[in-house]
């Protein structure tokens, strides 16, 4: 009978937990055009998300297209497919690679900072005053790193695929010595700007929906101490990179299933 | 830091996104090639078998890219594969043009390659190229291949 009372109870707390986060996610989406009034807001934060994580995010997709390369250059040879190696590293890195790397980069770069930030704003009741002045923090904290958050994740995204791409490319056509015409014609032919580049960028915008507002929620629902904090910080890395995952698959069925 | 500064990094992040994006788009992928609809006119072309010819396959004429393949479809009254191709406006190929699908190299995409014929006349949009090759299929030379070899085993122990 305990047994059954704790099931219950977990049952119940989990889906309560449920819908506290669907709640937070639309009263955050409800405070977004506020946000948007006050752009000041979101460029400063656009610096903090976006360009603070430039360099992990070009130093990552380098070595990842090198390392991509160098990988299927050996495979590939092996079915006199060499010729190949730049449709492939292009569309894995476009497709998949470039938006699921950069989202679990950006979960543990800019997502943890978010989630620290606004769990020690509110362990030192700043949040509390804001409200006591009549500003509400869902606009004034919230939403503009959300939006900065939202766009900073494609355009990391596209230099992440991009820059990965110019890696594949000098190691293939410096080091390997692949016909450099040949590496990029065959990406042309065979990569669509819509239904790839364009999925992808599609992708990374969901991506950076989920790790935001992962960030936000965990730093806005902390619990109100320094080990509070560190838990929520945990959680979001563990919880968005989870989302992201899970998210990918579902993303990759729905566009790429149909030939 | 300086506002101004801020706003000039951020300026120059949103452009550097950009510019990934555009070069994806330009230079990794097919949109500086046959995307735009305006400058291509579209023709169609019946084949008893299409082999794994896919929409977005390539076009050519003397092996080289003049379009692409918008579509295959099944026409229900003949039972033949009907492929749409989207031929770009600057080439003009002869009415009685020929159709073929081919294979580029052993293991390569299949592609659609035109022969030009030798009418006056041009194609012009909404034409049906009858005159057509259909692709391999590796299956069917196998079969006839071994039921040649078995006729001839059969007319030689007959003499």
């Amino acid at each position: 009978m305990n047994f059954l009372q704790w099931l219950g109870r977990r049952a119940l707390d989990v889906l309560a937990s449920w819908g506290h986060g669907a709640i937070f996610f639309l009263e955050l989406l409800k405070a977004v055009p506020s946000a948007l009034g006050r752009f000041g807001l979101v460029v400063k934060q656009v610096h903090a998300i976006g360009n603070r994580s430039l360099i992990i995010i070009l130093a990552s997709g380098l070595a990842v297209g090198f390392v991509l390369a160098l990988q299927l250059y050996n495979t590939l040879t092996n079915f006199g497919a060499a010729e190949s190696l730049g449709l492939v590293v292009n569309l894995s890195l476009v497709r998949e690679l470039g938006p699921v790397v950069t989202a679990l980069l950006f979960a543990g770069r800019a997502g943890t900072s978010l989630t620290a930030e606004i769990g020690l704003m509110k362990a030192g009741e700043q949040i509390s005053a804001m409200e006591l002045m009549a500003i509400d923090p869902r606009k004034r904290v919230l939403a503009p790193r959300f939006l900065a958050g939202v766009i900073s994740m494609p355009l990391l995204a596209a230099l992440f695929s991009a820059i990965g791409i110019l890696g594949a490319w000098l190691v293939a056509v410096g080091l390997i010595g692949i016909d450099a015409g040949n590496f990029w014609a065959i990406q042309q032919n065979g990569v669509d700007v819509w239904r790839d580049v364009g999925n992808g960028v599609v992708k990374s915008m969901v991506f950076g929906v989920i790790c935001t507002a992962v960030a936000l929620y965990q730093g806005y629902e902390t619990e109100a101490t320094p080990e509070g904090v560190a838990y929520a910080t945990t959680r979001t890395v563990v919880t968005s990179s989870l989302g992201v995952l899970a998210m990918d698959f579902i993303l990759t069925a729905l566009m790429f299933s149909t030939p | 830091m300086n506002k101004r500064t801020t706003e000039i990094l951020v300026g120059l992040f949103v452009l550097l996104g950009a510019a990934a994006l555009l070069f994806l788009a330009l230079k990794a992928a097919n949109l500086a090639s046959f995307t735009t609809s305006g400058d291509t006119y579209v023709v169609q072309a019946r084949f008893d078998n299409v082999g794994g010819l896919k929409a977005r396959a390539a076009v050519r004429s003397a092996g080289v890219n003049v379009g692409r393949v918008t579509g295959v479809t099944l026409d229900p009254q003949t039972f033949q594969g009907l492929v749409t191709l989207e031929i770009s406006k600057a080439m003009a190929f002869p009415k009685d043009s020929s159709a073929k699908i081919l294979t580029s190299g052993l293991l390569g995409d299949q592609y659609v390659g035109i022969e030009p014929g030798g009418a006056v006349e041009n194609l012009s949009a909404g034409d049906v190229i009858t005159q057509t090759q259909s692709a391999v299929v590796l299956e069917n030379l196998i079969g006839q291949f071994l039921f040649n070899r078995a006729a001839d085993s059969g007319s030689s122990q007959g003499e």
